[in-house]
């Protein structure tokens, strides 16, 4: 009997199932070359972060006026800036704090986005009508208005870059997040747990937080990338890391002066600020995409 | 060519479809073929059934003939010749010309079929817009003329509503109008009336004879005999991909030659006795150790038994032991979005013997998920009460029904959606045998800790006749049958006294459903459980009911004996029900 239903779902036929996207056997997707460059380009971007000097034996701040704005050559692959510093070695040092910008970032979005998500969704109607009134008032900026907003208040530097870029994505997550819960909680197993004298802590604990936390994963990664891009603006903009500190953003402020004289000064710290962004959603596309056939 | 068929009547020369040596694979070359060689021909005016349980072929047979047997399909057959023309290895674009004018196909889920954003007199043009050069107004005339043949009068009334705006009967009549649309000589109809309300399938049946009728060769796809023995001229039984019997509908309904078709007949409930096994009891089953029915572990200690006989003239004697479930004067109002008011459920009370079984029976709409709700606590009545044991229960607050829970379990129509996706189920039956006031004694062998609840997660599945293989599976991996077996384990790790069932096979093939039947029958005579059995189907409430109350438009209108409901019906509706469930022949 099994075996014919089982054969049943594999031809397509029967009431309501679902076709399953062609997979492997065991259900492993097939790694495309995308996910494999974007791995690679991640472990280069891991090693530049916590070993700068494996990949850049120099001194980011060393400065040799003699050497100001060289072009990209076999001595200075990226060029040198208008200080005669090594480009190349900037950025590679400058991945560092772009990462910790962006991973702390997305965390402190992720998990100020988890609790207004989970109270909202838990405590009663009142506290969710409260809640949502607060996030759409937040929604009301745009997400980088809301960081310089903070930054006004409480002062450009690194640390605020951070926590600013967090909490202008946190409304966005912890929208997601309630709508995840209201799903999860109205779903079939936790009625049934519910029939099975469970108490509201426990279906809390056991069903419903690990199914509404565990899509928050793939959201994180693809939020890594975005949280980048919007540290490396506030850097741009003169708010966050300041020169001649290392960071992409604010490298990339600095050389909008010579745009027209010394290209490489903002191209290469730009090209990074993207290939770590896409990088990371490429990633969370990959995990999204085999967490949805496991 | 061992099972092809003569055409019945020799006024037909050429058959509107004529199949030879069928053969369907996918996957590569190495795959098995899911259809294995087979043959048939269908004439004008005639209709041809072919019945099966799902994994048989019968359906990728039925969408070969459309050219539609799916991506990665590799079909090949000695002939396979629609209204005079062979269209063997026709490219897409040719079959995407034939399909609607030379075949039309109905499908079983017509909400599914029909875009929900479109007004059925576009859904149903578009055939016509495709296939004939006719202008908009007169394309409109046709659809119009085609509805109202398949039984929509006025239907202009209708020909500008969505799919949503229309009833469930109203969808499947506008899905046959579609294909009906361009006059195809052959209409191929994949379970046409599985997800209809009886009523309503009984309309949709009568509404393809009349089609048959008109001279229009019919393939109608039914894993139900009972639906097919109406409609068709002629049966073909499908088993493993191949046809292992054909004839006559009579003939094969009544003398069947092959264990097959043997085995899907007794697993039809209608009119069979409660008691009468549905499914042989020990079938071996494939790829597995353990037989059907696992043999009982006996030494499990029984709940204090109600000696009254089940069911049978108990009221009299009934003090309130006697009872297991009560709901008194039940009622529920919904509120719709602009101030409509919906009473699902109105002023229902019944009781529930210990040990016996009461059947709630009605059609989609009726309030009987309502009902079981309610009975479950899951929501709270606007008035009335349920009473469990004799003691409150759906006034209680939930803190203190809690404890109670563990008395009451309850079976689910969608029992995968009431499995945590993350959970194996060695999770799942391992939390149900640890749940809190679980009365889940503790197994001979068993501690506490994770080796207790294997041991008892074990005797679960045994009692369900699950083999110990599937415990490290997950519900998505297992079969319709395994999983509402799953389900049963996991309702009676807490040892309730009663068991809620809200359709619990409606989702299941005729022989998986007979199983699981079945076994609920021996659990319930094992363990004395009360069964609160909700089903649409008569043919199920018949066989597994003592009681029965129907219910209609949120009220019972008739509660009897099920011998007295089934035999001498009281109630217009009811008698309207009966007359409307399919029968064997």
């Amino acid at each position: 009997m099994s075996e014919l239903e089982i054969q049943a779902s594999a031809t397509g036929h029967g009431a309501g199932r679902p076709q399953t996207a062609p997979r492997g056997r065991f259900g492993r997707l097939r790694v495309s070359v995308v996910e494999l460059l974007a791995v690679l380009v991640t472990l280069l971007l891991l090693t530049a972060a916590i070993a700068p000097r494996l990949l850049a034996p120099g001194d980011p701040l060393a400065i040799d006026p003699l050497a100001a704005f060289g072009a990209p050559s076999w001595a200075h692959w990226f060029g040198t800036d208008e200080s005669g510093r090594d480009i190349y070695t900037r950025v590679v040092d400058g991945a560092r704090d772009s990462l910790l910008i962006g991973l702390t970032a997305t965390l402190i979005g992720l998990g100020l986005g988890a609790v207004l998500g989970t109270i909202a969704g838990t405590l009663g109607a009142a506290v969710d009508f409260t809640v949502n009134r607060f996030l759409e008032v937040l929604f009301a900026f745009p997400g980088l208005l809301l960081a310089l907003l903070f930054i006004l208040i409480f002062g450009p530097g690194p640390g605020s870059a951070i926590v600013a870029v967090g909490l202008s994505t946190a409304p966005g997550y912890a929208r997601i997040i309630r709508a995840q819960l209201l799903r999860v909680r109205s779903s079939g197993f936790v009625e049934a747990a519910t029939v099975q004298g469970l108490g509201r802590t426990r279906i809390l604990a056991r069903h419903i937080l690990p199914n509404t936390l565990a899509p928050l994963l793939v959201l994180g990664t693809l939020g890594v990338g975005q949280a980048i891009v919007w540290a490396a603006a506030l850097s741009y903009l003169g708010l966050g890391a300041q020169p001649p500190a290392a960071e992409w953003g604010a490298m990339l402020s600095a050389g909008r002066t010579y745009i027209t004289s010394a290209w490489w000064m903002s191209f290469f710290p730009g090209l990074f600020i993207v290939l770590t962004a896409v990088c990371a959603t490429a990633l969370g596309r990959a995990i999204e995409r085999r967490m949805r056939h496991a | 060519m061992n099972t092809a068929h003569q055409p019945p009547a020799a006024s037909h020369p050429m058959p509107a479809l004529r199949v030879a040596n069928l053969r369907v694979a996918f996957g590569d070359a190495h795959a098995d073929p899911v259809v294995r060689g087979v043959s048939f021909e269908v004439a004008a005016g005639e209709c041809l059934a072919i019945v099966g349980e799902s994994g048989s072929g019968k359906s990728v047979t039925a969408r070969s003939l459309l050219g539609l047997a799916g991506p990665g399909a590799r079909v090949s057959a000695d002939e396979l010749t629609l209204a005079g023309e062979s269209v063997l290895g026709l490219s897409e674009s040719a079959w995407r010309r034939r399909r609607g004018r030379d075949v039309g196909l109905v499908l079983q889920d017509a909400l599914a079929s029909l875009d929900p954003l479109r007004p059925i007199v576009r859904e149903i043009g578009d055939s016509l817009r495709l296939h004939t050069r006719m202008s908009g107004a007169e394309r409109t005339r046709r659809v119009l003329e085609t509805l109202e043949s398949v039984g929509l009068p006025d239907a202009h009334r209708y020909a500008g509503r969505r799919s949503g705006e229309l009833s469930g009967g109203q969808r499947q009549r506008a899905l046959i109008a579609a294909a009906l649309a361009l006059n195809p000589p052959l209409l191929v109809a994949d379970e046409p009336t599985t997800a209809l309300d009886v009523t309503v399938q009984a309309q949709v049946l009568a509404l393809l004879e009349q089609v048959r009728a008109q001279g229009t060769a019919i393939v109608v796809i039914s894993h139900d005999l009972a639906v097919v023995s109406r409609l068709a001229d002629r049966v073909a039984v499908m088993h493993d991909g191949r046809i292992v019997e054909t004839g006559p509908a009579a003939e094969v309904l009544t003398e069947p030659r092959h264990p097959e078709t043997r085995r899907m007949l007794a697993a039809v409930p209608v009119d069979k006795p409660r008691g009468h096994r549905l499914a042989p009891a020990a079938g071996p089953r494939p790829g597995g150790t353990a037989p059907t029915v696992a043999p009982r572990v006996t030494d499990r200690p029984h709940h204090p038994a109600a000696p009254a006989a089940p069911g049978a003239g108990a009221t009299s004697a009934a003090a309130n032991a006697g009872i297991a479930l009560e709901a008194i004067g039940l009622a529920k109002t919904f509120r719709g979005p602009h101030g409509s008011v919906h009473r699902a459920v109105d002023n229902v009370s019944f009781s529930l013997q210990r040990g016996s079984t009461l059947g709630i029976v009605g059609e989609s709409g009726s309030g009987k998920t309502t009902t079981a709700r309610l009975v479950l606590a899951l929501t709270t009545a606007d008035t009335g009460e349920v009473r469990l044991l004799g003691q409150p229960w759906s006034t209680l607050p939930e803190t203190e029904r809690r404890a109670r829970r563990p008395l009451i379990g309850a079976m689910y129509q969608d029992v995968l959606a009431s499995f945590d996706p993350r959970l194996s189920v060695r999770d799942i039956l391992g939390h149900a045998v640890s749940g809190p006031g679980s009365r889940s004694e503790p197994a001979a062998t068993a501690g506490s800790g994770r080796a207790g609840r294997d041991a008892r997660a074990l005797v679960l599945l045994d009692e369900v006749g699950l083999a110990a293989g599937v415990l490290d599976r997950r519900p998505t991996d297992l079969s319709g049958g395994q999983r509402q077996r799953v389900g049963i384990a996991r309702a009676l790790a807490s040892r309730p006294e009663i068991l809620v069932c809200d359709e619990p096979v409606s989702a299941l093939d005729v022989s998986v459903q007979a199983q699981v039947l079945d076994l609920l029958d021996e659990l319930q005579r094992e363990l004395n459980l009360s069964l609160l059995f909700i089903s649409h189907d008569l043919g199920v409430i018949q066989h597994v009911s003592d009681q029965v109350a129907v219910m209609h438009d949120g009220l019972i209108v008739e509660t009897g004996t099920a011998t007295d409901v089934f035999s001498t019906p009281a109630h217009p509706y009811t008698r309207a029900l009966l007359a409307a469930v399919p029968r064997l022949v």
